[in-house]
């Protein structure tokens, strides 16, 4: 298991270099001249001089590359434009407001995802399979940004159930320490703010979390349906053994491995999804950072964010993959 | 199935074997499929709608008519109109072009320039198929819309612009895929007998790798459509796609948002196409995928 | 059995669903009673009001900081602020009395010596610190056009101004609020620091600042003025939305609304638990056209502009009629308007005939620029950029609106990348100097004259009017300057336009000022 954990991470090291090659050369791909583009056309000879400097474009590219990646290893993001503070000081909260709507979704997702597809296998051709399966595929094709809309429609206007932006209670902030409100309203014993700090994740949670609950859904399905046909399981139904047992035990178990893969990506769809959901419902995460960035043309932050959101992607479709083999042996040993 | 005979004039026979026949069980498999003709129903809808709507729906596209902003639905303007008070209707069918030719053109770029560097990988092997798979995978790195928001932030925004950011981020999955294939073809016995009897690589790889590929590049563009068309719509609705007075359904919706309240059909019909059209070709694409190639079953 | 089965499973799933859903409808509760959450449209540039010229900073400033006069509460006459009284005899030396026993919040005493300090910081800017000071005192040490002579302390709570020549608006001038008294031992720390940690002597301290999310302020406990603030804490957030800023108000989240779409007004009204607010009107809403960049440096392009865009439909659609139509660069309300102007009228056919003759029959292509936040003189600035486009696709005008975000746009802008873009201005003193001069006038190029339009004639009217102490004479010379303004056609004025806000039923003691910028010292719910 080790030397295997060893492989894939020296397998990574490429992408990884890769993927901060890609992100180095996007201000370098910029068509005409990026400091003059983000200086104005009126700026002096001198500022652009300076601003080509700022942005590394006044040396050769190959000099520049690994001066920029030896900052990013020593945890330099750069400057932003716009605050004049270290994108690295910066980028932490909106991650975090990232991190807690994504795994909210992503929970949302796995909970009734799972049990909608075990369902819908264990009853096949009911009712509630054919509402699911086809609610799913509706999941499927739903374009998230207006699945937002809606949301904010019906439950935020219409009914005025829920918030419609933010993630707190605006005349209450919750006093940030770790920037995952949940967890910080739980360290200083908030409950009050905890329910409203979850009130805030609810509307653009589900919306986030569709897409993946209807994939977790079909494939949870399509994966029960195959091992509930296998001997093993008639054998355990024929001893008389309680249906629910054998389908969220002995079923669900030898199914698993296709759907954990299909979550692992999901996750990683997420960190996508979030951008569209964000603008919506104006959470403060990366995503909105990262849209601000683009209409204030700047750069460093735009580049970072990305890094940073792709580098958290490889990294959970790494663990997905581990877990897989983990898994994998275990039932092999079982 | 594969009873081929060295002779070169076998050839032929052995092809048409191999292709009629099949496509035309798939298309069999295809019709059983309820799902799936209804996606076909639906993209056949949107495709006529793109090809002579604008014919019938000459007006109002971007003509704006102040007195009658904020129609709701009637008679008179099915769907209502916007704030402009343009006809959504209208709006909806000329949108229709913009969605389809976007989802269309930037799969076929992918495929285009995804088969090409996937052939080139999985045919000449060794150091090209090691860059070409390296690049892939540092682009599936990146979660999808990510890149294509990178990519038209260093382009600028636009219509276009979106368009070419849409065709690169798919371009690695259809290289893959073109690669396996090409992988699995290259050992079997009809090729190998092709090169032994002295066929050029260029022929070898048009007559044979190729057609062979169709049947999944077929399944995965029509589901690429789907996401294209999706990849686009988001794009307009952040304001990086296409620019007013574009009727794009992903625009429309954006511009929708101010007013969920008191002209909720503004944001119902738009986004309702856009789904629509992306069921479509979701469930033409499983469909597809179930009758031609039963392998890919998932 | 398994179909028995079934239906409760489906019956758990719809009970735990229905459960959450219902405990999300409870109402949200929170101590509203000495927090205000005053939504707005877009986040300040900077918290040193001297550094800028835009609405949303002054909004948050006016509450920390308190400047040497104060305006009325709803109108611009001169009142005491921290100085209590001040007289000159020949309009050339000013002599303030400051008030005693203020304090800055960071516990420095505010004396004579601070408002020299102040003083002196701006006069060694340059435009691009401190743009308005460029634009009210006519440059900066050293400067021919720099008003001020002198400012020095007599004593420890005297403080003598000296002018080299007369400026008629020159206290009206001073009791801007970005010519406010900030604490020396902050502001010495460095500029950039300190627009971002303010220190005055207003009724509100500064908390924290999240960037395109929220200011918040709170109650600065040594006041000098006893009793107030009656708030505790001021939150300022931004969202850029007009709808949906209503929305968060319907829903409680803030309680006081800024940027209200004029079409939500009657439902406002309608709702009991609401008020609508009117701001007094002294603003204009205008597209600008950069004379430098051709084929704007022809007049009669400007005045096919004129001529093209539908006006009154940009009025009914986006201002629901809660504006007037612009003809001059300023509002009826202040003294010196030229109410002799024809306007352009909406004329298409004119507008191709002009072009035509400057050398364009077929037009050309342009780029209009739309601004990217609601502002009180143009409620939604994308949509009215779609109007003008549509206007100009008329005369055959190809258009492509673009749009940035706000600090950058008014950079951009500022420096003349823009072929048209869509300001305007919410006057700052209610005099016309303030509108036209600082608008339009070569002085104020690269700070509020965007469109870097020129004009000799128009210069000496501007510079006469301000030493003329004669209140006839100075109105006559705006008046002049306005037919040039007319003929020469830098901007299309679209819309002098009544902000509204919005706020819950129980907010008390809030009077919007003319200028925007409202203090909220006296603001409580009942």
């Amino acid at each position: 298991m080790l030397s295997y954990i060893g492989r894939r991470l020296i397998q990574l090291v490429p992408v990884l270099l890769g993927m901060v090659f890609i992100v180095f050369m996007m201000i370098r791909a910029i068509p005409g001249s990026p400091a003059q583009i983000i200086l104005g056309q009126q700026a002096t000879p001198e500022a652009i001089a300076a601003m080509n400097a700022k942005l590394g474009l006044d040396q050769p590219w190959f000099t520049q590359f690994f001066k920029y990646l030896a900052g990013i290893l020593q945890g330099d993001l750069g400057e932003s434009m716009r605050t004049r503070l270290p994108v690295a000081d910066e980028i932490w909260p909106h991650l975090a407001a990232t991190i807690e709507l994504a795994f909210f979704a992503i929970i949302i997702a796995i909970i009734i995802g799972i049990n909608a597809g075990i369902i819908s296998a264990w009853f096949q051709n009911s009712w509630f399979d054919y509402i699911a399966m086809v609610l799913a595929l509706v999941g499927v094709s739903m374009p998230i940004f207006w699945l937002g809309l809606l949301g904010q429609w019906v439950f935020a206007i219409e009914f005025s159930w829920l918030p419609t932006t933010g993630r707190e209670q605006v005349r209450d902030p919750v006093h940030a320490i770790t920037n995952l409100y949940i967890i910080d309203t739980l360290l200083q014993g908030r409950f009050d703010q905890l329910w409203q700090v979850m009130r805030h994740l609810i509307l653009p949670g589900i919306a986030l979390a569709t897409i993946p609950m209807a994939i977790i859904a079909r494939m949870t399905r399509s994966s029960m349906l195959e091992v509930m046909r296998s001997d093993y399981i008639r054998t355990a139904r024929a001893k008389g053994q309680k249906m629910f047992w054998v389908v969220y035990k002995h079923a669900f178990k030898n199914a698993v491995i296709p759907i954990l893969t299909v979550i692992g990506l999901q996750m990683g769809m997420l960190l996508g999804g979030a951008i569209l959901t964000e603008t919506i419902f104006a959470w403060p995460g990366i995503g909105r950072y990262i849209y601000d960035a683009i209409n204030f043309r700047d750069y460093p932050v735009i580049q970072s964010s990305i890094l940073v959101i792709a580098f958290i992607f490889v990294m959970i479709n790494l663990i997905v993959d581990l877990l897989y083999g983990l898994i994998d042996s275990r039932i092999k040993y079982d | 199935m594969s009873e081929l005979t060295p002779k070169m004039d076998g050839n032929i026979e052995v092809k048409l074997e191999k292709t009629a026949g099949p496509w035309r069980e798939a298309w069999r498999n295809f019709r059983k499929s309820k799902a799936a003709v209804a996606g076909m129903i639906i993209i056949i809808f949107f495709i006529l709608l793109a090809l002579f709507g604008p014919l019938i729906a000459k007006e109002g596209v971007n003509e704006q008519f102040a007195p009658d902003r904020f129609h709701p639905p009637s008679a008179e303007y099915w769907l209502g109109t916007d704030d402009f008070g343009r006809d959504i209707l209208s709006r909806i069918i000329h949108g229709s072009r913009i969605s389809l030719s976007v989802g269309f053109l930037s799969v076929i770029a992918s495929v285009i320039v995804g088969s090409f560097l996937g052939i080139i990988a999985g045919y000449y092997g060794r150091w090209t198929d090691t860059i070409i798979s390296r690049i892939f995978d540092i682009m599936l790195a990146f979660p999808s819309i990510l890149l294509a928001i990178a990519i038209v932030s260093v382009l600028g925004p636009g219509l276009e612009n979106a368009l070419i950011a849409i065709a690169i981020i798919n371009v690695p999955n259809f290289g893959r895929l073109i690669r396996s294939k090409v992988l699995s073809i290259k050992e079997d016995e009809y090729i190998t007998a092709a090169k032994a009897i002295g066929m050029k690589d260029a022929r070898i790889l048009f007559s044979h790798i190729l057609p062979n590929s169709m049947a999944p590049v077929i399944v995965q563009g029509t589901l690429a459509v789907a996401t294209a068309i999706l990849e686009a719509a988001a794009l307009g609705f952040l304001g990086l796609g296409a620019e007013a007075p574009q009727p794009e359904w992903g625009k429309m919706l954006a511009d929708s948002k101010a007013y969920l309240q008191s002209a909720p059909w503004t944001m119902i019909f738009p986004g309702l196409s856009i789904m629509l059209t992306v069921l479509g070709f979701n469930l033409m694409g499983d469909g597809l995928r179930d009758a031609l190639d039963p392998k890919m079953k998932s | 059995m398994s179909k028995k089965r079934m239906w409760s499973v489906a019956l758990i799933l719809l009970l735990v669903l229905s459960t959450a859903l219902a405990a999300c409808g409870k109402g949200s509760s929170s101590s509203k009673e000495d927090t205000l959450v005053f939504g707005r449209g877009g986040d300040s540039k900077s918290l040193d009001p001297s550094r800028v010229t835009e609405g949303e900073t002054f909004k948050v400033t006016v509450n920390l900081f308190e400047t040497l006069l104060n305006f009325g509460e709803q109108d611009t006459s001169i009142q005491p602020g921290l100085a209590k009284e001040w007289n000159t005899d020949d309009g050339l030396t000013y002599t303030f009395k400051l008030r005693e026993g203020v304090k800055f919040h960071d516990g420095t005493d505010f004396n004579a010596d601070a408002v020299v300090a102040n003083f002196e910081r701006w006069a060694n800017g340059d435009a691009d610190k401190f743009p308005y000071y460029n634009s009210m005192f006519g440059g900066f040490k050293g400067d021919e056009g720099h008003v001020i002579e002198s400012v020095t302390a007599d004593g420890d709570y005297t403080v003598i101004i000296k002018l080299k020549r007369t400026q008629a608006p020159f206290l009206k001038n001073i009791a801007m609020s970005m010519f406010a008294i900030a604490s020396p031992t902050a502001f010495e720390k460095g500029d950039d620091q300190f627009e971002r940690n303010p220190v005055g002597t207003g009724p509100f301290e500064f908390v924290e600042w999240k960037p395109n999310d929220s200011i918040t302020i709170k109650k600065f406990d040594g006041y000098w003025q006893k009793g107030l603030p009656k708030l505790n804490k001021i939150v300022f957030r931004s969202i850029p939305d007009n709808s949906a800023r209503l929305n968060a108000l319907i829903a409680g989240e803030i309680d006081l609304a800024d940027g209200i779409n004029p079409s939500d007004a009657e439902k406002i009204e309608g709702n009991a638990d609401l008020q609508l607010i009117k701001r007094p009107s002294m603003n204009v809403g205008y597209l600008g056209l950069t004379v430098t960049r051709p084929p704007f440096d022809k007049k009669e392009v400007r005045q096919a502009m004129n001529h093209a865009i539908d006006k009154e439909t940009i009025i009914n659609s986006f201002f629901e009629g809660q504006a007037n139509i612009a003809k001059n660069p300023m509002p009826p309300s202040i003294s010196g308007y030229n109410d002799d102007i024809e306007p352009y009228e909406y004329n298409p056919q004119k507008a191709k005939e002009l072009l035509a003759k400057a050398g364009y029959p077929d037009g050309f292509e342009m780029e209009l620029w739309a601004m990217p936040v609601p502002r009180p003189y143009m409620p939604d600035g994308a949509k009215v950029a779609e109007v003008i486009q549509s206007n100009l696709a008329d005369i055959g005008i190809k258009a492509k609106i673009v749009s940035y975000e706000w600090g950058t746009y008014l950079d951009k802008a500022s420096k003349g990348e823009a072929d048209a873009f869509m300001l305007g201005w919410t006057g700052d003193n209610g005099d016309a100097d303030n509108f036209l001069y600082v608008l339009l006038d070569e002085d104020n190029i690269g700070s509020n004259n965007y469109t870097y339009f020129k004009n000799a004639k128009m210069h000496d009217l501007f510079i006469q009017a301000q030493t003329e102490v004669d209140e006839n004479k100075r109105v006559e010379l705006y008046k002049k300057a306005q037919e040039i303004i007319h003929e020469e056609a830098p901007w299309v004025p679209l819309a002098h336009s009544t902000p509204l806000l919005a706020a819950t039923k129980d907010l008390k003691g809030f009077l919007p000022h003319p200028t925007g910028s409202d203090v909220l010292s006296n603001v409580e719910f009942k």
